[in-house]
């Protein structure tokens, strides 16, 4: 049911994330919302202020959706104040999702919020997981404990300035990407953060041998519809809505690359 | 303690090297575990040495007034620590603290400069080596300066 209507949902819980944001737990008001697979994402609708896009963040088998949200302007300002018992509107889903069949070897690399869409692919048993997430400060971690305690992936955290209470690593992304172990032909990469920090990561990983068309990224654009009609998040050829938001790295390259589409 | 060989084989760093050259270095380096809080090097002191992690994490800081020693870079596993022995005057810029418990080959850089000296293509080898380690380390420090991560609002 990705359509023009959405669907009221209540906020049932909202956990603050960082000093910007939060993760929101939505349960539709009646009935039920349709699957969601990460990647995808749906059109929020705070009342009274406007509709954006965000990804999901999570899936709960228990019908509820959950996304999180960084206040940067009115819309995202408003769903990130949302107090548990606020109605949302949400619509969806919508776009493409992470490509994961037969992926073994899966290295992940998040910056900031970017770190939300990819949240739903960690701790799956029958691959081997790594994942590199990078914020401004050890404040800006988003899910910090939560990843710390996944069994069952490799987590390196690095931000640009560490207090001094900080043990992890401080540097960029693309640092821990250079040197650590990997096989490059098995190994399927997903990046997802500010569009230069995904071209430096590709970069990093083609360097070491991994193919091109092994690595996935996620395009943000601003949107309307989410329904490929309206034309406003159009990238070059892509409708970012429609054709992405996850993108193979040979179709995102050269988009990427241009200074202004 | 000598270093074994399958680490140094299994380093992305020495990739570009053959077993032989590898072998070589090892000659120089020996191996180091170094608790958490041990200091490496101060700024200032003599520069002889390198280390390569192999496990754990380590800190490149300087001191500031008022603010103490500000950490202003991380190394981990499979990264180099040390660069100041490369050009006079041979003495550390920053300092450099272990965080994690750390295991590092150390390589005396007196012999492995000798090393390079006497096998032209062994020390062409290292330099393309220094230069990638390099050049990934000043890209992103670059990447930092645009503070990508900021709010936009
Ligand atoms: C497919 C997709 C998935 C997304 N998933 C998430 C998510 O999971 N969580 C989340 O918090 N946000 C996500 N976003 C971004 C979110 O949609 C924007 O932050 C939101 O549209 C901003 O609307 P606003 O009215 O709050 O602010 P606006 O007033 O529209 O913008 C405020 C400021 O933010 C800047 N801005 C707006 N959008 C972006 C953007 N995408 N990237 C960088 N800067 C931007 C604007 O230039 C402006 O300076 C996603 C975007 C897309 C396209």
């Amino acid at each position: 049911m990705t359509s023009w209507v959405p669907t009221p949902c209540r906020v049932v819980e909202r956990t603050v994330e960082t000093h910007d944001c939060v993760t929101l737990t939505l349960r539709p008001v009646t009935g039920s919302l349709p699957a969601f697979r990460p990647g995808q994402f749906a059109m929020l609708y705070a009342h009274g202020v406007g509709e954006i896009p965000i990804s999901v963040s999570g899936i709960p088998a228990d019908g509820t959706l959950v996304h999180t949200v960084r206040a940067v302007g009115a819309v995202s300002r408003a769903l990130h104040d949302a107090a548990p018992g606020t109605v949302i509107g949400v619509r969806g889903p919508f776009g493409t999702a992470w490509r994961l069949d037969g992926v073994e070897d899966l290295l992940v690399v998040a910056g900031g919020i970017g770190l939300a869409p990819l949240r739903p692919v960690l701790g799956h048993p029958s691959r081997r997981t790594v994942l590199v997430a990078g914020a401004r400060t050890p404040e800006d971690l988003l899910y910090a404990g939560d990843l710390l305690a996944l069994s069952d992936v490799d987590v390196v955290l690095t931000v640009d300035r560490g207090g001094h209470d900080w043990h992890g690593r401080v540097g960029f992304v693309t640092e821990p990407l250079a040197s650590i172990p990997l096989d490059p032909e098995r190994t399927t990469a997903l990046l997802c953060g500010p569009e230069p920090m995904m071209r430096f990561c590709a970069r990093t990983l083609l360097g070491r041998g991994v193919p091109a068309g092994n690595i996935q990224v996620s395009l943000e654009r601003s949107m309307q519809c989410g329904i490929g009609l309206c034309g406003h998040c159009q990238l070059g050829p892509l409708l970012v809505c429609r054709d992405g938001p996850v993108t193979g790295y040979p179709e995102a390259e050269p988009l990427l690359l241009a200074k202004e589409l | 303690m000598t270093i074994p060989m399958t680490e140094l084989d299994a380093l992305p760093l020495l990739a570009r090297l053959s077993h032989t050259q590898r072998a070589a270095i090892a000659g120089v380096s020996r191996i180091e575990t170094y608790d958490q809080g041990v200091r490496l090097f101060d700024e200032g002191g003599l520069a002889d040495q390198c280390w390569v992690v192999l496990s754990g994490c380590v800190t490149i800081d300087t001191a500031v007034p008022q603010n103490g020693r500000m950490v202003l870079q991380s190394v981990g596993a499979g990264e180099l620590v040390g660069w100041s022995w490369l050009v006079p005057p041979y003495r550390w810029h920053f300092g450099a603290t272990v965080v994690t418990p750390t295991r590092a080959a150390v390589v005396d850089t007196a012999e492995l400069r000798r090393l390079a000296d006497d096998d032209p293509a062994l020390g062409y080898q290292l330099s393309l080596i220094l230069l990638d380690a390099l050049l990934n380390r000043l890209q992103a420090t670059r990447i930092r300066l645009l503070d990508l991560y900021r709010n936009p609002s």
